[in-house]
């Protein structure tokens, strides 16, 4: 393994631990916004995509990265949109006056 | 100089992303952060944008405005209640990309792709392809386009593991020589196809854990992509979303006192249970009640607990479930809500319904913390919830699902279950809560009954 390849492996694991601290605090009642958000942050495959539509390498990788920039973009764009909708049902007791 | 612009906005989507989920620990404070975090992804698009690597612009427009419009419109117009199907389009759609990402990759490097390279691109694709018919079969049995139940046959468990066995052979082959790219896309295709034999043994009840594990699998091909293209935003934001569905996952099983090894292998439901599981019936009557008598009970109770289940899902009877709340409460009596991990088809299912029909979420409690009340409570209202209701997941140790975490409903001092007919539950298994001396049941559609009785408590 190059050096480049444990500094990755470090990366994934630590943002694992830390992703596993932080969603374990997500109370049951938000479990399907936490679904839908970790969907949405998981469109970040779309940075990957664009560097393969756009770069040029022939016909086939950028009709195929095009379509995954389409794919990506759907889980960027629904997923946070369809978040925030969810997030917004969620309110407290009115006290009546 | 554009190396560090990218570097920096990956560094700043990386940490939104963390706050951003953190921020969901709290109801109040999640909007912003999640807004925060789409920030986050902005930068991210537009730190890409600027590298030098991209020259040309017209696929990635299409493919962006095309992406945007469906996924605009699927946030906008798309009904709560398919909540369960669009999260398992979305597994499906992200894995497309990761997936795609890796195909070309291997398509434009061939053979000169490297041994370690080789060993990501794997797993990108495996994971990917699986999650991708994988959640388009999950898909198929939430819009019921396919037969809810499981799906067995024999050596069914044989014949997937042994496809496994040879798509890892494959894989193991490929990081060997990676040449042969017949090898590469028969290993894709064999991914594919295990993907929609994984979901076809799986029943409905059993999706929280099924979308909880692919929403794991989507994150790690995520993450996959990011070790090739050495990508840390990639990396972090796939473990992210990795740990996330596999927390869930462990949290889903756990409610239903199952491993991910029964989950997935264990097709439940499908084998009727052999003799002595179920508690005899015989000799034993339900006594049913009439929407008015129900309506007096509930309406003067002075403390309710409601048990929403599936079947209020399936009437979407959310709200009048409310208006029936807001009776109760203007008479003087105190409402709240039992919400069991599994209950619906999805972590969090009945939340989200309730939270759509305006109910304030203080009054939804998690099993823990609402099972000590019951003792106290006047009435327990069932709606629509059969298994995680049943006694004798904590009596009956010849029961399939004994041990499973239960609501103490049979506690109450009076339980009234909604039901659509006295056809047993999901796990078919008799309920014998709804043979006990305080319990009453009211048939019919969830909704309509529920109708009935805001009419009558309106009158009382």
């Amino acid at each position: 393994m190059t050096a480049t390849e444990y500094i990755q492996l470090y990366v994934f694991m630590l943002a694992g631990v830390v992703g596993y601290q932080v969603i374990s605090r997500v109370p049951p009642l938000l479990h399907t916004p936490l679904m839908s958000a970790t969907n949405a942050i998981s469109g970040i495959s779309l940075v990957g995509s664009l560097v393969a539509a756009g770069s040029d390498h022939g016909t086939v990788s950028t009709v195929l990265g095009g379509i995954a920039v389409m794919a990506a973009t759907i889980n960027v764009v629904g997923g946070f949109m369809i978040t925030d909708r969810m997030l917004k049902m969620f309110k407290r007791e009115t006290r009546k006056p | 100089m554009r190396e560090l612009v990218t570097q920096a906005a990956y560094l700043a989507a990386s940490l939104l992303f963390i706050l951003g989920l953190r921020s969901l620990s709290s109801p109040a404070k999640a909007r912003r952060g999640m807004q925060q975090a789409a920030l986050g992804m902005l930068l991210a698009v537009v730190g890409t944008l600027v590298q030098q690597e991209i020259v040309r612009y017209e696929w990635i427009a299409g493919g962006m405005a095309v992406g945007a419009i469906i996924g605009a419109a699927m946030a906008i117009y798309m009904p709560m209640t398919a909540m369960p199907q669009r999260i398992a389009v979305s597994h499906s759609l992200g894995a497309v990309a990761a997936t795609l990402v890796g195909v070309i990759e291997y398509y434009r490097h061939g053979a000169d792709v490297g041994r370690g390279k080789m060993v990501v691109l794997g797993f990108e694709v495996l994971f990917g392809a699986l999650t991708v018919t994988g959640s388009l079969m999950a898909f198929g049995k939430l819009q019921e386009l396919l037969p809810t139940r499981p799906i067995t046959y024999r050596f069914q468990n044989f014949l997937n593991l042994t496809l496994f066995a040879v798509a890892i052979g494959l894989f193991g082959w490929l990081i060997y020589d990676a040449s042969s790219s017949i090898v590469f896309y028969t290993m894709l295709a064999l991914g594919g196809t295990l993907g929609v034999l994984m979901v076809l043994p799986i029943g409905g009840a059993d999706m929280p854990v099924v979308l909880s594990l692919l929403n794991s699998y989507a994150g790690l091909a995520s993450a996959a992509t990011g070790f090739a293209l050495n990508n840390n935003v990639l990396i972090i934001a796939g473990a992210l979303d990795g740990t996330s569905g596999f927390l869930l996952s462990m949290l889903m099983s756990k409610a239903m006192n199952r491993s991910f090894a029964n989950v997935l292998f264990g097709a439940f439901g499908a084998v009727p249970s052999g003799g002595g599981a179920a508690t005899s019936v015989a000799g034993l009557t339900v006594r049913s009640l009439s929407a008015e008598d129900a309506a007096a009970q509930i309406a003067y109770a002075r403390s309710l607990i409601i048990v929403p289940g599936y079947g209020m899902a399936v009437a979407q009877a959310q709200r009048e479930v409310r208006e029936l709340a807001d009776i109760v409460t203007k008479k003087g009596g105190d409402v709240k809500y039992a919400i069991h991990p599994v209950a619906g088809r999805m972590p969090g299912h009945m939340n989200v319904l309730l939270a759509e029909a305006d109910v304030p979420y203080e009054q939804l409690y998690d099993m823990d913390a609402i099972n000590d009340h019951f003792e106290r409570t006047d009435v327990a209202l069932v709606v629509g919830a059969n298994d995680v209701v049943n006694p004798a997941a904590r009596n009956d140790r010849g029961s399939p699902i004994y041990g499973m975490p239960i609501l103490n409903v049979d506690r109450a001092k009076s339980v009234i279950v909604l039901k659509r007919s006295m056809n047993p539950g999901f796990a078919g298994i008799e309920n014998e809560l709804f043979y006990k001396a305080q319990t009453t049941m009211v048939f019919g559609d969830a909704r309509a009954t529920i109708k009935l009785l805001v009419q009558a408590a309106k009158e009382l």
